[in-house]
């Protein structure tokens, strides 16, 4: 192969998970928000955008099922300058577009990396899905499953690749814990028999419990990233 | 000629975008256009024979080793509306990617230095065949059936339609999908004597209206 390879990666520059982009200077580090509809995927990435913009040049790709509104959403909160923030549509297969053919997301994310970059940091919000829909380690180094308390207080209990795997597990809406009956104790024991040593973050957007400790799971990620 | 690096290529799960795409069918079924199997077909058939057909011919020819340029000028001549341009371009850019991945070869790299917003998809297809050490009628070959099996399986999603009666749309138009195939490798032929002016320009009108509206849609299941 010709220029611009990465070490210890054989191929074609550029290609999907090369840490180099063809001008030899190091990508930003993508991290995926997946899970399910309406559990707080969006407000999550807005709450990270609030928290980092000041340190980290940081840019957002969203994946609508059939709208674009998450990304409308994003450049109406302000979270971030609106050029900073890009919709990928997904022919009704939001997992696949995350998982089995990610052309579509990693086209999005180079664009924002040669047009608003240099990029430390890009979040990738997939669209809504069912519990087993996982990023390609192709798209993103690292992945944040967002539950919702509403959901049903038996989803850690339930697993799969999401909820099992991820390597942050956010368990959101904890303010409403109350008015639906979740029984808060019981998720995270069986987020940590699911999941052994990964990290589980309750987190309440409303009251705030929680939003640190999943920026500064990101900044962690960040620190290594660039070390 | 490989079989097995055709299949490669031509599998559906080939992750090249296509997935997001429904080839007009998503703008046909809300015209009511597409509400059958049997609206289905004449709709692939509509497709196979104009857009189908200029698709393979471009293939063909860049597997052919017409200079890419020219043939990704040729398809733009080729395709009116702008949002089927943006759409093609884009699918080629991906179909480079996942075929630079799969075929690293130094044509390949040298479209991507070339055309880094991607060319044309079917250019970028023939190339890919040439890559994986396929011929012009192997690239005419996976352009049509895509111009067929796109709007297919989109239409499963979007009607619910039976997916065996999808499939067996695709099987029946599969010897008239061959004649085509037939007709634009030897339009691609003559490419190397006559210029891009040899290739087939039948064009759909419907389907390139249709496109135009459908990009101004704001809900909608796929991206064209
Ligand atoms: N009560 C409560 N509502 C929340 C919380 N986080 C998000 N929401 C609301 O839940 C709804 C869905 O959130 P959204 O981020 O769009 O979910 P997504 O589909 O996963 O992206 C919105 O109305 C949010 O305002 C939270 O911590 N507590
Ligand atoms: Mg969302």
């Amino acid at each position: 192969m010709h220029l611009d390879h990465a070490p210890a990666h054989h191929g074609p520059a550029a290609v999907s998970a090369d840490v180099t982009r063809p001008d030899g200077a190091r990508r930003a580090l993508r991290i995926g928000l997946g899970g399910p509809v309406g559990s707080g995927k969006t407000a999550t990435v807005a709450a990270l955008c609030r928290a980092l913009r000041d340190e980290v040049s940081l840019a957002v790709v969203t994946n609508d099922i059939y709208t674009r509104e998450d990304a409308e959403f994003l450049r109406r909160e302000a979270v971030l300058p609106p050029e900073r923030i890009t919709a990928v549509e997904t022919g009704a297969c939001p997992h696949t577009a995350i998982r089995d053919d990610i052309s579509a997301n990693l086209e999005a994310v180079e664009d924002l990396e040669d047009g608003v970059g240099p990029l430390d940091l890009i979040l990738v919000e997939s669209g809504g899905d069912n519990l087993t829909a996982t990023f390609s380690k192709g798209l993103v180094d690292a992945q944040i499953f967002v539950i919702d308390v509403a959901g049903g207080d038996d989803i850690p209990r339930k697993g799969g690749p999401g909820v099992t795997t991820a390597d942050l597990l956010v368990v959101n809406k904890t303010d409403l814990a109350p008015y639906v009956g979740a029984d808060l104790g019981r998720m995270a024991a069986d987020a940590r028999t699911q999941r052994a040593h990964l990290p589980v973050v309750f987190q309440s957007l409303r009251d705030g419990a929680g939003v640190r400790d999943v920026a500064g799971w990101v900044r962690e990620r960040l620190t290594a990233w660039t070390a | 000629m490989s079989r097995s690096a055709l299949l490669v290529l031509a599998d559906g799960r080939f992750p090249a975008g296509g997935h997001a795409h429904s080839g007009g069918a998503e703008a046909a079924v809300a015209a009511g256009r597409i509400t059958d199997a049997a609206s289905l077909e004449d709709f692939c058939r509509g497709r196979l024979h104009t857009t189908g057909l200029v698709s393979a011919a471009l293939a063909a020819s860049a597997a052919l080793g017409a200079d890419p340029a020219e043939l990704d000028a040729a398809a733009d001549a080729r395709t009116p509306s702008p949002a089927l341009r943006t759409a093609a371009r884009r699918l080629g850019r991906q179909l480079l990617r996942a075929a630079r991945a799969t075929w690293p070869s130094d044509e390949l790299d040298g479209l991507a230095r070339r055309f880094p917003k991607g060319a044309h998809q079917p250019v970028v297809l023939g190339l890919t065949a040439r890559a994986a050490g396929l011929g012009p009628a192997d690239a005419a070959h996976c352009a049509v059936h895509e111009s067929v099996s796109g709007p297919a399986t989109a239409t499963v999603r979007l009607l619910g339609l039976d997916p065996f009666d999808a499939t067996a749309v695709s099987a029946r138009l599969a010897p008239e999908a061959d004649r085509v195939v037939e007709r634009a490798v030897d339009a691609a032929r003559r490419v190397a004597g006559e210029g891009v002016d040899a290739l087939p320009a039948a064009s759909a009108p419907l389907l390139e209206i249709l496109a135009e509206a459908h990009a101004g849609w704001s809900v909608r299941l796929f991206a064209s």
